[in-house]
């Protein structure tokens, strides 16, 4: 399931599961960005768990669900809060980093819903992001964790 | 960016997973929570025939209060080793040091068992579980059998697991009274990096991360604390018996210097833990 | 009140937020349906003769269409538009690992990657060239047919009197190492051929230098390409030229007759894209004992890589401004730029400024500490005063407006300059007397790094920018814009200033860039530009549809149009004092006919801008490891006026980040054989957010006269401050023990090193330092006066 609809395919083994949310259900917000799981750009939600979808074969996530920043929106198009704090913090420039940015941080405040500023960045460590500095995706964050939970 | 082709079966428990593996002997590799694995695959560093994914193998993820010692599956991720109430109270530098590994994704999909076999003297969990002399089960084709932690690492990359071997639990000790006092000093450039050298102490018990070919116990250390020796002391001998690696991080003596200073610390803090 | 100078969200957001931007590997149109897949064939090796490339196997393997070399490339033009040292696939030599040799077409992406390790290449090694100094000295010529591998030179040394009036003479010579960009989006293209047009699409900071490019390279005339530039994920100067690998994409197009499409893997990417800096600087300054500079000389070898692209041109911006904010009575720079067997070098966020004022901050340091002075005081008694504006400096740079004094003393109060002295002082003293950290000694230090600097933006000001506007009869306007956003906001930006000249409301103003059918003509978004050359052109087109409505209406209320106004809070067109005759611009447009109103704008100015700040960074230091952790970073990032303060402090936020992660983390590193070290994310060392504060940046505005907006550019102006800033405040924290340098990055390793050597211990700077740079002892003289 992704984002709350079922996908099925037949693909080869190898296919890892961020080509699989690319090329085969056609979800392109989460992007790659790297070879070496470092950079965080492909993080998803796994059965409500951030994982970096570079490294997560699509074999291994048949019967999970998968959750990426297309599916945070309400169904009437409300924005999560999460979504709307990266706007109003200016938590993106170039946007490329943003939906596994955004994953992360949503699944780093279901597991800690009032992070101080260190538990953020500490949090956000698996995610690179080139042309924000973090400063406003910190602010973003934390203005999030103000917001009740959805 | 993606693996060599590869051949996925999926094994459901314990029993059909070492089915699969005698069925495809040394072609076959153990798939668990793939962040030491599959990077390697991506690089075209590894390059195996058949993967056998462990994932849906439930019974092997739990942690246990057996008394004397804590049993853990090798296959609980380190997420939920980081945040078990059990092992924050009676384990709480593996609790520690399992939150110290890579980063929050990583440390989702992550297991102990899967670290321990990947045996990278880099990890955290290799010089932990050998600092707390933790006993590593094995279940092959002809059984069960018990490998202590000292005698489990061989090499980089390299265990004393055969091929058609699993590792299903890690048995540690519960520290005695006296030897609470507990210690994680990792070293790194940027927090996301592998330790450049790292220091695991539970009690009296010294162990290394990145000073050698495999994680390994600071004898010296341990030597002059048993000998009555302070931290300050003691730690002089951290580097003693090892062979630090040369590359971009650090030079062999830096990791030698940092070793002592770790060292020194981390007594210095278990101390302090120490109930 | 106008909406100029507030803070306006972005409206590019909620797109990006919920559907994700589309970047070139996210395009899934029905003009690349059926695309195949390019996966390039890449030299493993620094420097080799192809012997011969054995494609049989790759042919054989599941999915290929074609595998292509240089033979194959027979349908191009002569010289084909390029240097002609640099091919667009080998032909017989590689000069870089990482320097394509063929391509591998195939119906799927993964089944590239396997094709594309069954090609195999014959290479006959030759000897790689990566020290600076081996290739200056020239025993291996990387180019048959010169007699240097240096190729091209500037400027003079200094005069044999230049120091001649100094009481203190201070020289050191120091790596500004080499970097790598890392936008997250690698380099992407994709491409058709169909009724005799080439449609490439591709992650590039200037569509319209890419068509020219292309269409040269490939052998058409501009009208025949069109280059759409989607979604950019970030380019920092790394995707202003149209590389040789994006070339051959295009022309795989048409040679196949087929679309194809390609993105690389990052690891290509840290070999592929350009790399950025790369400078050896030798440093000479001297002056009086009571702290006056009078003489300073920068002397720089610039690694251009294996092929002279832009990285010769970087250091001639350098040498302009190498005296940074000083009023020096001498001041000179000299430059070579030299070939060598590593990736080519390249623009890269600052292109040859940073490199400049983390010189000369580095160089104001070392003479601050040789002469026993504050370094915040140095630089006071230095910087050119705020009543010699317009300022030309020696090199020929005539700065245009600025107050260093006012910048510099805004961060140290922002700062608490004197409480954070005291602090150190504070710490030094505990530490001194060997107590323990329990006691509040401990191994913690305090390190103060200040940096002040002037930059160039817009340093190509007499391309100038263009732009139109168009309001249609919906009354919407939309924007053509030259400029070229991958981050920066320009949608909204752009926006603000229609909206300011028309009153039509931002939700109704789109803003077209990137795409060559739309946007013909433009220079593109780098060098600071946009804003001030873009976004003037905006505004005067904006100016211009705004008198053509004027006419307008005049004419359909039949009033004279000094009785009209434009009520710009709702864009409306009405006599003064007389709402019934109220037009919309919808009204307006539809009566202009089926065009609407439009009007196109070239600004062209006849200077570039001089943006000037002073960044403050403190650091604490473990002197027993190592490790240092910023903590602090205040600025000051002067740009003129500031047209929309939540962009601009993005531009500052990013731009610090990088340039503390030059001071700290990041090295592109090869090895003496030319094989690189740090070709993955996992060993270069890109900053995180753990390795970072929130920063604290303070407002100043001083206008700039070149353009209407009073605007400078602000894009770069973080990493030139941020680098020597932290770099310094590094040095700063053990200066105490003795250390008067530390190389960049100020690694843990180099940073104990300094120490132990401060300390006479055994560890030497020899075993530290990368392979291809040396550092020269540092040497302090003491010359008398002439007399």
């Amino acid at each position: 399931m992704v984002n709350g609809a079922e996908v099925a395919a037949d693909v080869e083994d190898r296919m890892l599961l961020v080509h699989f949310l690319r090329e085969t259900a056609g979800l392109t917000a989460t992007n790659i960005g790297c070879d070496t799981t470092s950079c965080g750009a492909c993080t998803v939600l796994l059965d409500g768990e951030s994982v970096k979808s570079c490294t997560v074969l699509a074999a291994q996530a048949d019967g999970c669900q998968v959750t990426t920043v297309e599916g945070l929106a309400g169904a009437g198009g409300e924005l999560h809060p999460m979504q709307r704090a990266f706007r109003a913090e200016h938590g993106l420039q170039c946007g490329f980093c943003t939906p596994g940015m955004v994953m992360a941080a949503v699944s780093l405040l279901q597991e800690n819903p009032h992070p101080t500023e260190p538990e953020v960045r500490a949090g956000l460590e698996g995610n690179l992001c080139r042309c924000t500095g973090y400063h406003n995706i910190v602010r973003a964050v934390l203005a999030a964790a103000q917001e009740p939970t959805p | 960016m993606i693996p060599a082709p590869f051949t996925y079966r999926r094994s459901g428990s314990v029993a059909e997973a070492l089915d699969l593996v005698s069925e495809h002997g040394d072609e076959a590799k153990f798939l668990a929570g793939g962040h030491s694995l599959l990077p390697l695959m991506k690089l075209r560093l590894a390059m195996p025939s058949v993967l056998i994914d462990l994932g849906p193998v439930r019974e092997l993820s739990y942690i246990r209060d057996e008394g004397a010692h804590i049993a853990i599956g090798a296959l609980t991720r380190h997420h939920d080793l980081e945040h078990s109430g059990v092992l924050a109270r009676s384990l709480p530098l593996l609790a520690h040091a399992a939150g110290q590994v890579g980063d929050p994704q990583v440390r989702h999909r992550g297991t102990i068992g899967g670290s321990l076999a990947h045996s990278d003297p880099a990890s955290d969990l290799p010089a932990t579980v050998l600092a707390l002399d933790a006993t590593l089960v094995a279940r092959g084709p002809s059984g069960s059998r018990e490998i202590a932690a000292t005698g489990f690492f061989e090499g980089l990359f390299e265990t004393v697991l055969e091929p058609d071997e699993l590792l299903t639990e890690i048995r540690v000790p519960v520290p005695a009274a006296d030897a609470a006092g507990w210690s994680f000093q990792k070293f790194t450039k940027r927090a996301i990096d592998w330790a450049i050298v790292g220091v695991a102490v539970q009690g009296t018990a010294v162990a290394l991360v990145n000073m050698a070919g495999t994680p390994v116990r600071a004898l010296g250390v341990e030597r002059a604390l048993a000998a009555g020796a302070t931290p300050a002391e003691a730690a002089g001998h951290a580097a003693e018996g090892t062979t630090p690696g040369d590359d971009i991080n650090a030079s062999p003596a830096y990791r030698e210097h940092l070793a002592r200073v770790l060292v020194e610390r981390a007594l210095v803090e278990a101390q302090s833990t120490q109930a | 009140m106008s909406i100029l100078g507030t803070r306006v969200v972005r409206s590019e957001d909620p797109r990006l937020l919920t559907r994700g931007g589309v970047y070139t590997d996210d395009l899934r149109i029905p003009e690349l349906d059926g695309a195949a897949r390019i996966t390039f064939v890449r030299s493993p090796i620094a420097h080799a003769r192809i012997t011969g490339i054995d494609t049989e196997a790759a042919l054989a393997s599941p999915g290929v269409v074609a595998v292509l070399a240089a033979a194959d490339m027979d349908d191009l033009p002569p010289g084909g538009g390029r240097p002609a040292t640099e091919p667009l696939l080998a032909t017989d030599r590689v000069r870089y690992v990482g320097e394509a040799v063929a391509i591998v077409v195939t119906e799927q992406g993964y089944q590239g990657e396997d094709a594309a390790e069954l090609v195999s290449v014959d290479y006959e090694p030759l000897p790689a060239v990566v020290d600076f100094d081996d290739a200056l000295a020239g025993g291996t010529l990387l180019f048959d047919g010169t007699d240097s591998n240096v190729v091209r030179s500037g400027g003079d040394p200094a005069p044999a009197d230049a120091f001649s009036g100094c009481e203190v003479v201070v020289e050191h010579t120091f790596p500004n190492q080499r970097v790598a960009p890392i936008p997250l989006e690698v380099r992407a293209s994709a491409a058709r051929w169909a009724d005799g047009r080439l449609t490439l699409w591709t992650s590039t900071q200037n569509a319209q230098q890419a068509r020219d490019a292309v269409a040269e390279a490939v052998g058409l005339d501009a009208a025949s390409v069109r280059v759409i530039a989607p979604d950019v994920g970030g380019g920092f100067g790394a995707k202003i030229a149209t590389e040789r690998d994006t070339i051959v994409v295009a022309w795989a197009a048409k040679h196949l007759g087929r679309p194809v499409r390609w993105v690389e893997t990052r690891n290509e990417n840290l070999l592929g894209m350009v790399h950025g800096r790369a400078q050896r600087h030798a440093i000479r300054i001297g002056g009086t004992r009571d702290g006056r500079i009078l003489a300073y000389h920068l002397d720089i070898i610039q690694d251009c890589g294996a092929y002279p692209r832009s990285g010769p041109f970087l250091p001639a911006l350098t040498k302009l401004m190498a005296g940074g904010v000083y009023d020096l009575p001498y001041c000179g720079a000299a430059f070579r730029s030299v070939l060598t067997s590593t990736t080519p070098v390249g623009a890269y966020r600052g292109a040859g400024r940073p490199e400049a004022t983390a010189a000369i901050e580095r160089a104001v340091d070392l003479f601050a500490a040789e002469i026993g002075m504050d370094p915040a005081e140095v630089r006071r008694r230095n910087v050119v005063p705020p009543t010699a504006f317009p300022y030309t400096t020696p090199s020929g740079a005539v700065y245009d407006t600025g107050d260093y004094a006012a910048a510099l003393d805004a961060v140290l109060a922002g700062a608490g300059y004197a409480g954070l002295r005291a602090e150190q002082a504070r710490r030094r003293e505990l530490s001194s007397q060997g107590l323990s950290r329990e006691e509040g000694g401990g191994p913690v230090q305090l390190g103060i790094g200040l940096a002040c600097y002037v930059e160039i933006t817009a340093a190509d000001y007499d391309g100038g920018e263009t732009s139109r506007v168009v309001v249609d009869a919906s009354g919407a306007a939309t924007v053509y814009t030259g400029s070229s956003p991958h981050g920066q906001g320009h949608q909204t930006a752009f926006a603000m200033l229609v909206t300011d000249q028309l009153g039509i409301p931002m939700d109704k103003i789109t803003v077209i860039h990137g795409d060559t059918d739309q946007v013909p003509k433009g220079v593109g978004t780098y060098g600071s530009r946009s804003l001030q050359l873009g976004g003037t052109a905006v505004q005067q087109a904006a100016i211009q549809v705004k008198d053509q409505g004027r006419e307008l209406a005049a004419a359909m209320i039949e009033a004279s149009e000094a009785d009209l106004e434009l009520d710009t809070t709702r864009g409306i067109w009405q006599v003064r004092g007389d709402p019934d005759t109220a037009l919309s611009w919808a009204a307006v447009a539809a009566e202009a006919g089926p065009g609407g109103l439009s009007a196109e704008a070239d600004f062209r100015p006849a200077s570039p801008t001089f943006p000037f700040g002073a960044h403050l960074a403190v650091v604490e230091v473990d002197t027993e490891t190592g490790k240092a952790t910023l903590i602090r970073h205040v600025t000051v990032d002067d740009a003129g006026k500031v047209l929309n303060p939540v962009l601009a402090e993005g531009q500052r936020h990013g731009g610090i980040a990088q340039g503390a992660a030059q001071a700290l983390l990041e090295e592109v590193r090869y090895d003496a054989e030319g094989n690189p070290l740090t070709s993955t994310l996992a060993d270069y060392a890109a900053i995180t957010a753990t390795e970072l504060p929130s920063f604290e940046l303070l407002a100043m505005e001083t206008p700039t006269t070149v353009n209407a907006l009073g605007a400078k550019g602000i894009g770069e102006a973080g990493t030139i401050g941020a680098t020597p800033a932290v770099h310094n405040a590094v040095i700063d924290a053990v200066a105490h023990l003795g250390v008067r340098h530390i190389d960049m990055p100020a690694t843990p390793q180099r940073v104990w090193a300094a120490i132990n050597e401060a300390k006479g211990g055994q560890m030497g700077p020899a075993q530290m330092r990368p392979a291809q740079l040396r550092t020269a002892q540092l040497r302090t003289a003491q010359l008398r006066t002439a007399e």
